[in-house]
């Protein structure tokens, strides 16, 4: 007899629900904008990341979404409820904090049952639920510890165990990984997602760290100075920045000068020095003229014999291992990175070398300053 | 902290010696040594003309537990009298704690959850008082409470009493005379443990539906008890040994410790072995109370 | 009223405590403070605006014992203070810098233990003291107790300065051919001073207040200025009194301010950490 798996679809019904909508929050400080209009809806079952560098305001988001801070301006609605006026104590939304913030003078177990507790669970089924949640995240042995007597990444486990037990809607975690070494931190990622595979939970994840953003996340958000710059899956955040600070911030980037000559059906002419000729995606409302594109260094090529897109002259080879990295320079004089794979090859460029390079297809994205 | 107790010493620990010496001596002789002399005169007898004959003798002790009667030949009861006095001043003591932690917690806790620039200035307006003179401070209490004290006026003026309310050498009196006094000392303990507080704990509790009193109940207390614990024991145990709150606010039916020792030692009347007796069963309270304290302290260290 | 809410630091009816609190540790001062300007002879009656107690504190009937009684207060305060902040930085220095020693712990205690006693067990057993050895008690004995239990109380900012201070400056001038002496002159001496002085004034406003120590040892015939108020006001308040009361109040406060700005100026010319949330 064949035995088949069926196959859940994450989310049942035609429409993935909105978990968290967040409209046009713009959240002050007397004269500082930390939020400034910030827009984004979060569907049920995903895991959603906020990604930014320190003070873009994903932190600020994150408290407004737990109830910490209210909002200035704007809406933010909990499965189509607005909730703005809830206190966090009323709220289905539970918080890992950056810190952990484990009661001191409480077991582990007292830690974990905490919510259940102030939500009025008998405490026989609040205990045989923090013991389940502690088997969950591996710490049954620790029930009876005091926080104290935790290595790091064990107070981490456990503040998720007492976030999770009241089994909330969303699951909002502030730069949870920040406090743990490299090690734990990349195990920690592979739990985390499954964790939110498993229990089917919203997680909303910030941090700055932009290795953990792709690896983890269903969408990200990439945020800049309180505004959201562009929302997308890893894949698309990696490969079609929209701008600048996109391109630059999430792996590395040559971000080039070039001019626009000519727009048709969505597609741009550009003019690069060193270059044949190019045609690249044309963003909506971009016009003709000064602009820069984003190519990343692993998509340049070098051109074996043959017609090259792109020449520039090498200026330093530098051995990475895994990679070779090039650094070169444009007739114009712009700076170049090429990565190329270190796998066997006849001829290794050498400095001041002039050299032709392919441009994979689709690979030059044009940005929006 | 910048140097611990393993740090090379930068070459001071040879000097140690010399450098503690003068601190040894002094505290030493005219500290130590008059409280173990004082311990001494608990034991020998009083001389009529109000000092000492050094001769052993019990009396000072028998005097404050055992009743004999006006002449001595009635057979041994216990003396309440002044486990009575003991009793009133515990009781005084304790009372004013309470009213100080009562006012006390939620000043340090207002004052510590001040933005760091206004901090220290709220720190300084509740500090200020207490380098007042104590002895200016109960008087103006005093002043204050009197029958024809401006507080009653006040009262009166605005018509909420008819007649002066009789406020000075009652009980009252020298409670509010205590917690004066010994505010300040509840105020910045507290104060000192909240300001260490993390209060992503709080926000923890009231992220997993605890309201803010639970809050309050459930983590900052347990979390600011240390803190709690040196600020009773800095009010209690100079209430139970006070002199001036009582002498000045109180009267006759508020006696209390300090004024039974000092009338001791007040020209030929006094009874300096009884005094010194009494002296060291305050010591001794004292002591116990403050070693109590010291263990828990270790316990929780732990 | 979505402050309230959120903000869990706040907790309704602290704010209003804590002006309770202020209200009662002030009025008082400030009562006497006020009658204290009274024209009237009466303590109780408002008659008007007039410096004349101020007056008669320095020139009236009481003057003499008065102006006697500042002269012990604040030469004792100046020279006990002085004597305990010197034996006191030498404590420090040997607690906070010496490593770890046998009896360091004790010493600490040792240090600290005027606070722990009663201040009325140390009153009758200094007094007993004195009287056993056979000193008579007056001017000299009153100095020897303050300094004693002064020892504490300007010990505490001193040590509290020097932990902040890290032993690398000491080590650089040593190893710059500084000999010890120089060394703690030079470099540390200069930069514990915040601590030293606040430690001096703390000291000085102890001494200048203590009453109930100095009540006992002081014999008779000789006055400070807190027993001379005391003594005066057993006989009834009277409107000088105030006066004088309102002076030392003026002076315990300038002290205090000062102490504490000379403390704030000493932190800022240290690294701080900086003020994390």
């Amino acid at each position: 007899m064949r035995f088949v798996q069926p196959e859940i679809p994450k989310n049942r019904g035609s429409l993935p629900q909105e978990a968290v909508g967040i409209r046009r929050v713009v959240k002050r400080y007397g004269n500082v904008e930390a939020l400034k209009g910030v827009s984004l809806s979060i569907a049920d079952n995903e895991f959603f990341t906020l990604l930014g560098p320190s003070g873009c305001g994903k932190t600020t988001l994150l408290r407004t979404i737990a109830g910490f801070e209210d909002v200035t301006e704007g809406e933010i609605a909990l499965f189509g409820s607005d909730i703005a006026d809830l206190p966090p104590e009323r709220r289905p939304v539970n918080t890992v904090f950056q810190q952990y913030a484990l009661f001191p003078h409480m077991s582990v177990l007292d830690n974990v049952a905490f919510g259940l507790r102030m939500k009025g669970v008998a405490p026989a089924e609040r205990q045989a639920r923090a013991a389940e949640m502690l088997e969950m995240v591996h710490l049954s042995d620790f029930a009876d510890r005091l926080p104290s007597q935790l290595s790091g990444g064990q107070q981490q486990r456990v503040a998720l165990a007492r976030a999770l037990a009241p089994r909330p809607r969303v699951l909002l975690l502030d730069e949870p990984l920040s406090a743990l070494d490299l090690k734990l931190r990349q195990a920690m990622r592979v739990e985390l997602k499954q964790l939110q595979e498993s229990t089917a939970i919203t997680f909303v994840f910030v941090t700055h760290d932009q290795e953990e953003a792709l690896a983890m996340s269903d969408r990200i958000a990439v945020m800049s100075a309180g505004e959201v710059q562009q929302v997308g899956d890893p894949r698309t955040i990696y490969e079609a920045p929209v701008n600048r600070f996109v391109a630059d911030f999430i792996g590395e980037t040559n971000v080039l000068p070039v001019t626009v000559s000519e727009i048709s059906a969505g597609r741009a002419n550009v003019v690069l020095a060193g270059c044949r000729g190019l045609i690249a995606e044309a963003p909506e409302g971009l016009a003709p003229g000064v602009h820069h594109i984003s190519i990343r260094p692993e998509r340049l090529s070098l051109a074996e014999g043959g017609e090259a897109d792109l020449t520039a002259r090498v200026e330093r080879v530098v051995y990475l291992g895994t990679d070779l990295q090039l650094l070169a320079r444009l007739p114009d004089g712009t700076g170049l990175t090429v990565r190329l794979q270190n796998s066997a090859r006849t001829s290794l460029p050498c400095q001041g070398e002039e050299i032709g390079l392919l441009i994979e297809e689709g690979a030059a994205r044009l940005l929006v300053d | 902290m910048a140097t611990g107790p393993g740090s090379s010493g930068a070459g001071w620990r040879g000097l140690v010696l010399p450098l503690l010496l003068p601190s040894w001596l002094v505290i030493g002789i005219f500290l130590l040594v008059p409280v173990a002399l004082m311990a001494v005169y608990s034991f020998l007898t009083k001389d009529f003309r109000g000092g000492v004959i050094w001769q052993f003798s019990l009396d000072a002790y028998d005097q404050f537990f055992v009743e004999r009667g006006l002449f001595g030949d009635e057979p041994p009861r216990p003396n309440w009298t002044y486990i009575t006095i003991f009793w009133r001043s515990i009781w005084q003591a304790g009372l004013a704690t309470l009213l100080c932690l009562v006012i006390g917690f939620p000043t340090a806790w207002f004052i510590a959850t001040r933005s760091p620039r206004y901090r220290t200035l709220w720190v300084c307006l509740i500090t200020i008082p207490y380098w007042v003179n104590l002895l200016i401070r109960t008087v103006s209490m005093r002043f204050l409470l009197r029958d024809q004290g401006p507080l009653n006026e006040a009262l009166m003026a605005i018509g909420l009493i008819d007649s002066p309310l009789r406020i000075i050498n009652t009980n009252l009196a020298v409670q509010i005379g205590l917690f004066y006094s010994y505010l300040p000392f509840m105020v910045l303990p507290i104060y000192a443990a909240v300001e260490r507080y993390n209060f992503a704990l709080s926000e923890a509790a009231r992220d997993l539906y605890a309201g803010p009193w639970t809050v309050l109940r459930e983590i900052v207390l347990p979390t600011v008890r240390p803190g709690i614990v040196a600020g009773c024991i800095l009010v209690f145990v100079p209430s139970l040994g006070a002199f001036l709150a009582p002498d000045l606010l109180g009267g006759a039916r508020t006696y209390m410790i300090g004024s039974l020792i000092d009338e001791q030692f007040r020209g030929s009347a006094g009874n300096w072995p009884f005094g010194s007796a009494v002296a060291m069963i305050l010591l001794t309270m004292v002591l116990i109370v403050l070693l109590w304290q010291a263990r828990v302290a270790m316990r929780e260290k732990r | 009223m979505m402050a309230a809410r959120t903000d869990i630091r706040r907790y309704t009816g602290f704010g209003a405590l804590t002006a309770l609190c202020l209200t009662v540790l002030y009025v008082p001062l400030i009562v006497v403070a006020v009658y204290s300007f009274n024209a009237s002879r009466s303590i109780t009656a408002w008659a008007g605006f007039s410096m004349r107690w101020y007056v008669d504190v320095f020139t009236g009937p009481e003057a003499p014992i008065f102006r006697a009684a500042a002269w012990n207060s604040i030469s004792i305060a100046f020279l006990a203070s002085t004597v305990a902040t010197v034996i006191a930085v030498a404590a420090a220095v040997a607690i906070i810098r010496g490593g770890r020693f046998r009896g360091r712990q004790s010493s600490l205690a040792v240090i600290t233990l005027p606070l722990m006693v009663p201040e009325i067990v140390i009153a009758v057993a200094t007094l007993i003291f004195f009287t056993t050895i056979g000193v008579r008690t007056g001017y000299g004995t009153i100095l020897i107790a303050h300094i004693t239990f002064c020892i504490p109380f300007a010990y505490l900012p001193i040590s509290a300065r020097l932990q902040g201070i890290e032993d690398s400056y000491e080590m650089a001038a040593r190893d710059l051919y500084a000999t010890r002496w120089q060394a703690f002159r030079l470099v540390l001496l200069p930069l514990m001073m915040p601590g030293v002085i606040s430690g001096w004034l703390l000291a000085f406003i102890i001494s200048l207040d203590d009453f109930l120590i100095t009540n006992f040892v002081k014999g008779a015939g000789m006055e400070t200025l807190p027993t001379a108020i005391f003594s005066s006001v057993k006989q009834g308040i009277k409107p000088n009194i105030m006066a004088i009361s309102t002076l030392m109040l003026a002076v315990s406060i300038v002290f205090v301010t000062l102490s504490f700005l000379i403390n704030r100026i000493g932190q800022k010319t240290r690294l701080s950490k900086g003020e994390g949330q």
